[in-house]
């Protein structure tokens, strides 16, 4: 198979990890894509048969088995269910850069893959000028005239919210920033991680986790030279890229110990840092780096939140359970919210279909996933969904939206905000 | 029998009468069917049929019967025998999708499920009801009923509630030309209905035909269930105590042993259920019925354990701790791979007196080869499954992990036991077949098969040796035979 010899993402890295697979087929129940195709192909364990197959040079075309693997969510969910340790995301990434190095996917995916990913999501000034024109184009009615002419499609309009205010858009403001007088401080600093597309969708969440870890007694930094975590590019088999971002951000927090993100998308990126790098800075960045939930569970609140009688149901991010293994510690500080009811939904840690970009790349299926979810998210009679990654907040919303029973999708953060002073 | 080129002609007519998303013919996406959890035997099918209904079934088998081709029914390929393993001259229908719980009876407790239905999602389909489905396969979050239906899976409460074969009351069969039969019906076993066909299908493992719709037992939930545990500083010590408490005229759900090195793999698993692991063997017992009579039990159970000199005695204090100490043991299999890169599962009987003697020589064996064999078997049946940890990449380890299975086999049929006890023969043990049948008993079970296979196109090259010899699965006792370096099949 064709490789550039320089390059680490190689079939033989990963091929290792393959043979810790004995096909016992226990993981086949937790993958979204089996639950929604049956195929033994579009399973974690033929999954791995085929990039063992790959790897061994038993694979004539290898471009025949990518939509098997190029359906794959990269959920993890395999993972948490696999008694002999597979460490599936590793072989899925690794195969998927060489494949991509191989034969760079074509037409419009392709365009969002390499161009849009590299060029626009992950700077975020070109970002940020990209939100502001749609918003503009939003605002003079050219989304509904671009929907209606089908310039964009149907799946995307359907999925993408509308566009935040300016002001909601607005970046956090970077520099170190202390408690508010009044709290008492904790003497610890963290360092902030932003992310991409969290600050122009979701700016509360960015501007409720400064808050709550500030009203907490944190210190916090928001390094401005920070950027891109680099997670969709190592999804879309660009590791080599992504390492640029990676390599920028260990730069960036160098002086930091500890770096909080509101992402789990990110998060398990930023930890994995170790073998996108493979370096000993990498490794170390790694280790420092927590969800805001994993701190704030370990640390403990101190602020009191606000009252909030609802009735809410927490749905795990993949990149959070599976990923990090992070599941009792934002249902802890949910709990802690008076007035706050949390329910649980079946199959809590099943993907919704986000899944970074997945829902623009495999529509279809993420349409599948995404509707069983909401099914039984909506089954809990929860009022209020709460999660903890963007992606996962985008795509529920939108599914909650098209049943006809809209709930309000929030991030664990925002409902951790200790009541506003009187004014 | 048709060569490997014959099934091409076949895709247009395949994909025109079922739909092209019906269909996988790319050999490379095909490498994902070459093998279920028996790794040993590898195979390549033809092509794949994935089937949603009844129809989808019957419209590929009658496609399949006009060129006569062969064809193998699978479901999630959890099968440890080579069952739903296919020649490049066979093609194999997928009966994965078929995952509709048709009807549900909670009054006469009865279940009509297609065979794609998970055994673990039936239980929980029902579970509201305070019912169940009782056979428990260790892959049963993963295997299907129609593989189960196959197979006559057993499982760790098969001890006291029976196999598969207890719990089948009919089914809806696609014969390999494709027509339609009836076995059985709702009304069960105790309903006069001639000969018992359907019990006839089950362990049948695929030649017969294809069952599409599936009538099951359900089971009421116990009023009360109790686990316990008890670790143990010798092998002998925990067999013992089976053997007392089988004395004493209790019935337990459940008897299930752990060795210490399948212990360890689970203890290092994501499956961990806390099992000590300075213990040389783990017995879990578990009790159900009426509350007062298995509060007796336990105490006897728990005074044997004594008896035996149990380092540790345990007990589940609620349904979370149930599960927990169970999911040790059902995540057993899949934990060997921290071992070794492949696991050959052997499934073999032995009179539960007999299981000492019988451990002793499997270790014994595993010497002689320089192959780690672990342990984990249901107690109470006598039915062990010696795990032989290898790497299937170096030939010289294959070799000797066959050749060691062989001779545990050949321990168990020697010491009054049999080859199997619910992983069925499939390709595995074709070779070991006449251990315990000789020809005129190999020829009544041919005639049977070939009532309702008479072309022997069903899941050719399992379970008996096949009359055709060019199918490449037929090859595979040939291959057992010169890895053993002993004489090819009869």
């Amino acid at each position: 198979m064709a490789s550039s010899p320089d390059s680490p993402d190689t079939v033989a890295r990963s091929y290792p990890r393959t043979l810790d697979c004995v096909h016992c087929g226990l993981c086949l129940p937790t993958c979204p894509t089996y639950q929604v195709l049956g195929v033994e192909a579009d399973s974690p364990r033929g999954r791995i048969y085929l990039m063992r197959a790959l790897a061994e040079g038993r694979v004539e075309d290898p471009q025949a088995i990518r939509p098997f693997l190029d359906r794959c969510l990269d959920c993890r969910a395999c993972e948490t269910a696999c008694p002999s340790g597979v460490r599936y995301g590793e072989i899925l990434e690794t195969t998927r850069a060489a494949l991509e190095r191989q034969q760079p996917t074509p037409g419009p995916k392709g365009f969002l893959v390499r161009t849009m990913l590299w060029h626009v999501v992950a700077r975020q000034g070109r970002l940020r000028f990209a939100f502001a024109m749609m918003r503009a184009a939003e605002v003079l009615g050219l989304r509904w005239l671009a929907a209606k002419l089908r310039l964009i499609p149907r799946h995307m309009a359907e999925i993408a919210p509308p566009v935040p205010t300016a002001r909601e858009r607005r970046p956090l403001p970077t520099g170190l920033h202390k408690p508010p007088p009044g709290v008492t401080p904790r003497g610890r600093r963290v360092a902030l991680f932003t992310g991409c597309i969290m600050e122009p969708m979701f700016g509360r969440v960015n501007r409720a986790t400064l808050d709550v870890l500030l009203q907490n007694g944190f210190e916090v930094h928001v390094p401005k030279a920070q950027g891109c975590c680099g997670a969709l590019l190592v999804h879309a088999g660009q590791p080599e890229r992504a390492r640029q971002l990676a390599a920028a951000n260990v730069a960036a927090f160098a002086g930091d110990e500890i770096v909080v993100n509101n992402s789990a998308g990110c998060g398990c990126a930023l930890k994995e840092y170790g073998h996108l790098l493979g370096t000993p800075e990498g490794e170390a960045f790694g280790r420092k780096c927590r969800d805001v939930t994993e701190l704030l569970a370990a640390e403990g609140l101190t602020a009191t939140p606000a009252e909030r009688p609802v009735r809410a149901v927490y749905d795990d991010p993949c990149h959070l359970c599976h990923g990090q293994g992070v599941r009792s510690q934002p249902r802890e500080l949910l709990r802690q919210v008076p007035g706050l009811q949390l329910v649980e939904a079946e199959r809590a840690e099943d993907c919704c279909g986000s899944a970074g970009i997945y829902n623009l790349l495999q529509p279809d299926v993420a349409q599948q996933i995404g509707q069983r979810k909401v099914d039984r998210l909506q089954a809990t009679g929860a009022e209020v969904v709460v999660t903890a990654n963007p992606g996962c907040m985008l795509q529920i919303d939108s599914h909650l939206r098209r049943s006809g029973h809209p709930a309000p999708t929030l991030h664990v953060i925002e409902l951790l905000r200790p009541p506003s002073p009187p004014t | 029998m048709p060569s490997p080129g014959a099934i091409a002609p076949l895709h247009a007519r395949l994909a025109a009468a079922l739909g092209q998303q019906r269909l996988l013919v790319s050999p490379d996406a095909l490498l994902a069917w070459e093998c279920d959890g028996f790794t040993v035997h590898k195979s390549r099918p033809g092509a794949v049929v994935l089937a949603e209904t009844t129809e989808h079934v019957q419209t590929a088998l009658r496609i399949l019967n006009d060129a006569k081709v062969p064809f193998v029914p699978r479901g999630a390929g959890t099968c440890l025998s080579g069952g739903p393993t296919a020649g490049a001259d066979a093609v194999v229908i997928d009966c994965a999708r078929m995952r509709r719980v048709l009807h549900v009876s909670t009054e006469d407790l009865y279940a009509v499920v297609q065979p794609g239905v998970v055994n673990l999602d039936l239980t929980t389909a029902v579970t509201c009801h305070g019912l169940h489905y009782a056979p428990d396969p260790s892959s049963q979050s993963v295997c299907t009923i129609g593989g189960n239906l196959a197979e006559n899976s057993g499982g760790p409460h098969c001890f006291k509630y029976g196999m598969t074969r207890d719990h089948i009351l009919g089914a809806l069969v696609v014969l390999p030309d494709g027509s339609l039969a009836r076995l059985g019906s709702p009304a069960g076993s105790r309903a006069p209905q001639g000969l018992d066909v359907a019990g006839l299908f089950c362990g049948s493992e695929g030649t017969f035909g294809i069952a599409t719709e599936i009538t099951v037992r359900l089971s009421r939930n116990a009023q009360e269930v109790r686990t316990l545990l008890a670790a143990f500083a010798d092998m002998g010590a925990a067999c013992r105590s089976v053997g007392d408490i089988l004395a004493a005229g209790l019935v337990p759900a459940a008897l299930e042993i752990l060795d210490q090195a399948t212990i360890r793999a689970v203890e290092a698993s994501v499956y961990r259920a806390g099992y000590p692991e300075d213990a040389a063997a783990v017995l879990l017992v578990e009790l159900d019925g009426a509350r007062e009579v298995v509060a007796e039990d336990a105490l006897e159970v728990r005074e044997m354990f004594a008896r035996n000199g149990a380092l540790r005695i345990e007990e589940a204090a609620d349904a979370a701790e149930r599960k927990r100490l169970w999911k040790g043991r059902k995540g057993a299999f899949g934990a060997m791979g921290r071992i070794n890169t492949d696991l050959y599962v052997l499934d073999g009987v032995v009179p539960r007196t007999r299981l000492e003697q019988a451990l002793a020589g499997i270790a014994a064996i595993g010497e002689k080869h320089g192959m780690l064999i672990t342990n984990v078997f249901h107690a109470g049946d006598g039915n062990l499954h010696p795990n032989i940890s290898f790497d299937g990449r170096d030939a010289e380890q294959t070799r000797r992990t066959v050749a060691a299975g062989h001779e545990i086999l050949q321990l168990c049929v020697d010491l009054g036991g049999s080859i199997s006890g619910e992983h069925g023969i499939g390709s595995e043990k074709l070779d070991h077949v006449p251990m315990m049948f000789d020809a005129a008993d190999l020829d009544v079970m041919a005639r049977v098969r070939a009532v309702f296979d008479p072309d022997g196109r069903c899941n050719p090259g399992k379970v008996l040796p096949n009359r055709s010899a060019c199918a490449e699965v037929a090859k595979w006792p040939q291959m057992i035979a010169k890895v053993l370096d002993v004489e090819g099949p009869r």
